[in-house]
């Protein structure tokens, strides 16, 4: 909003005055999320800038807590870092295997999550489609019910089945009763982001594909899904940074040897807050840059293929 | 009237090819696309019904089934055995508020002899414990000494403990003999029944859970308020700012959002906590003395200043996408028709933004009512709200009961103002960034 020429001086005034204040906004956003980069980097155990570090003095920066997140939980890590030193980190340092474990859990509810609820954005976006309200209503439900009313719910669910001896041919599936609440909890954010992509779907293609002589599964495959995909992995990701994020069900639910990185973050504020929180706090920061980036090439790719030009 | 009937008999006549009555044709064609659609969302509804729904309904259900008192259910067969028989039977023939006589006492005698059979006394005097305090030992030391007992039992009843003759206690073990009970939902307002089974307010040290419900209510209406006023000013210069700038504003919004809830809720621990930086930065400026830090952290303050802050995306981006598609020119109109500016923004712009004040103040007021893991970090001990509380009972108190009367009431507020949402603003109408 640009200032009008015929503005006058206390408009002028308030204007400026309006600037700064959105200006404090966003510092008050965004300042909270800088601001354990540089405290990451701490030589010294304290949560707050020290004098060396005011000053720029390099002795007052380190690498130990990035270090002690690859040490934690080793079994020799004082010996010199050849590949057995690398292979014992990678066996046995507590937040790798936490790393591991949330990236094998939120990959499979993401790829639940997806396909399903791709699936039914299809379905929930055909005009014909009855009870359309109460159904969405329902689906997207897991987003505003309270997580620890369904981490309660869950929690006695799962072990009146007793979902964690369950077998596939003598084969325990592990994290099973995570993937499925993860899954649950992720399917809203596809929902809402496909049906969004569909709302300009321009549904005469899939007629000239099938007047084309195009099967209904070549019309998926060829037409529909190349035009609903940036949506399809928005939603996606979102349904992964879900899981990836999620502590209370991990909590309620997960076994005592699926720590997943949030539970260990948990466990470690409620416990002693070490630096080393804020070193991981850094390394989630820089992955929710990296997918903020992914989500918004998606997006003005999206809009590209649909013929929507930024203005 | 005249062209219906000429219209109908018109599409009597139209067929298919294959001679079908196009009507017919078209009926059986909308009637199959209903049933693709349908059959599309079938497995997502089949999932979230199981996984969701139905897991919920059981931990609901425990709200007013808590057979704890009259059944035992083997943890590995599942096997139900019953528990206070004779006792039951002597409720059963004798109405409320009669006086328990010499037969009573007898019936108590022989079901605490059973209790000690079948190791049930913990499981039934906790039951009790949850509606009459310091119950639990009771029953475990009267199942301990009942089999030496002699009649008449009512004087060596009370003989072993005066608290058996407690008409309140009557009252409970008569409540907890009936399968489904409600005083779980009285406990949840504070209320409780007296031994004439009258519904009573419970002792004033007692009075919590009401007062944590003002409370969840209290600071998420404040939370709110602080996100509308945060997130106007910010989607306005969003909404009116060119495409190009705005979007590069956008992404400040956006990395919060994206950002994970531990890690900024890490960051106002160390922001806010008496050792942190903003103490330090106050007491470096000379602003406050290093001996009177201020206490920001785990108390209502912290956990409303980093509740805005993690909630502030979800007002600024329903209302900007409510702002952007306003019209300047309403705005121009006004102030050559002599409006002041203020005038211009109460009368002209501000009426046009309510629908987006509407759905993110829906949106914010939802999430932070069931808000759980910001108030369990920053909230300390008045800091925290009824999910906190909820938590408490599941995992430390083991009163499941009241963990689930407390859910439901909760539940069942935040289904109001989903329904509302969805009447006000469509659900369809919830937008990610």
């Amino acid at each position: 909003m640009a200032l009008p020429t015929y503005a006058d001086p206390l408009e002028r005034a308030w204007y400026y005055t309006y600037l700064a204040i959105c200006t404090l906004i966003f510092f008050f956003l965004i300042v909270p999320i800088i601001v354990v980069i540089p405290l990451s980097f701490n030589a010294e155990p304290y949560f707050t800038f020290t004098q060396k570090m005011l000053t720029l003095d390099p002795t007052g920066y380190s690498t130990r807590w990035y270090d002690l997140l690859l040490t934690f939980g080793m079994n020799a890590p004082e010996v010199s870092r050849d590949s057995s030193w690398w292979a014992d980190a990678w066996n046995n340092a507590n937040w790798i295997n936490a790393a591991k474990n949330s990236i094998i859990i939120g990959f499979f509810s993401t790829i639940l999550a997806t396909v399903l609820g791709t699936i039914a954005a299809l379905g929930l976006s055909k005009p014909e489609m009855p009870g359309r309200r109460l159904i969405m209503a329902i689906l997207i439900s897991p987003m505003i019910v309270p997580i620890i009313i369904t981490a309660t719910g869950l929690f006695f669910f799962y072990s009146s089945i007793g979902i964690s001896h369950w077998t596939i041919f003598g084969w325990k599936i592990p994290y099973l009763g995570v993937v499925l609440a993860h899954a649950t909890l992720g399917i809203p954010f596809v929902i809402i982001t496909v049906t969004a992509t569909l709302v300009g779907f321009d549904h005469s293609l899939t007629r000239a594909a099938a007047n084309l002589g195009a099967n209904p599964r070549t019309t998926f495959f060829k037409i529909i899904m190349p035009l609903i995909l940036p949506g399809v992995i928005s939603g996606g990701l979102f349904a992964f940074v879900t899981s990836f994020d999620e502590v209370v069900v991990v909590l309620f639910v997960g076994g005592l040897d699926e720590q997943t990185i949030p539970r260990q973050m948990w466990n470690g504020i409620r416990e002693q807050i070490s630096p080393a929180i804020l070193s991981v706090a850094t390394i989630l920061v820089i992955i929710s840059v990296l997918l903020l980036a992914t989500i918004e090439l998606l997006r003005r790719r999206g809009e590209r293929l649909r013929g929507i030009t930024p203005h | 009237m005249a062209d219906l009937t000429t219209n109908v008999a018109i599409d009597n006549h139209l067929t298919t090819a294959d001679g079908k009555p196009l009507k017919a044709a078209l009926a059986a064609a909308q009637a199959r696309n209903k049933r693709r659609a349908f059959f599309l969302v079938l497995p997502l509804l089949a999932f979230i019904l199981i996984t969701f729904i139905v897991p919920i309904g059981q931990m609901l259900m425990r709200s007013i089934d808590s057979p704890g008192f009259i059944l035992q259910t083997d943890v590995i067969t599942k096997e139900e055995t019953p528990l206070m028989v004779n006792l039951g039977l002597w409720f059963k023939d004798n109405p409320q508020g009669t006086e328990p006589d010499e037969a009573a006492y007898t019936a108590l005698v022989s079901d605490l002899i059973a209790l000690k059979k079948t190791r049930a006394q913990g499981q039934a005097g906790t039951r009790i414990n949850y509606e009459l305090a310091g119950s639990r030992s009771l029953f475990t030391s009267g199942a301990r000494k009942a089999a030496k007992l002699k009649p008449p039992y009512k004087e060596a009843m009370i003989k072993l403990n005066k608290k058996w003759e407690n008409p309140k206690l009557w009252q409970v073990m008569r409540s907890a003999s009936s399968r489904y009970t409600g005083s779980f939902y009285l406990a949840a307002v504070d209320r409780t029944r007296d031994a004439n089974g009258d519904i009573v307010r419970v002792e004033e040290n007692r009075r919590v859970y009401v007062n944590l419900f003002v409370r969840t209510l209290r600071l998420s209406l404040l939370i709110t308020f602080l996100t509308f006023i945060l997130a106007y000013p910010v989607a306005h210069l969003l909404a009116t700012l060119p495409m190009r700038k705005s979007n590069m504003l956008m992404i400040l919004v956006l990395l919060p959002f994206w950002t994970s809830l531990l890690v900024r809720t890490t960051s106002w621990m160390i922001l806010l906590q008496s050792q942190g930086v903003l103490n330090d930065a106050m007491v470096g400026l000379g602003l406050l003395d290093d001996a009177n830090r201020i206490q920001l952290m785990y108390n209502e303050f912290g956990t409303v200043i980093a509740m805005t802050h993690i909630l502030l995306p979800f007002m600024i981006l329903p209302l900007y996408s409510v702002m952007r598609p306003i019209n300047p020119s309403y705005v121009r109109a006004a102030r050559s028709l002599g409006a002041t500016s203020w005038t211009a923004f109460r009368r002209i712009y501000f009426p046009q933004t309510v629908p987006g004040i509407g759905a993110g103040a829906l949106l914010v007021f939802i999430l932070s009512v069931g808000y759980y893991i910001t108030p369990a970090l920053v909230g300390g001990a008045d800091g925290t709200l009824i999910s906190n509380l909820i938590a408490f009972h599941m995992l430390s108190s083991l009163n499941w009961s009241l963990a689930a009367a407390l859910a439901s009431l909760l539940l069942g507020g935040i289904l109001i103002l989903y329904w509302l949402y969805d009447r006000l603003v469509g659900i369809d109408n919830l937008k990610l960034g």
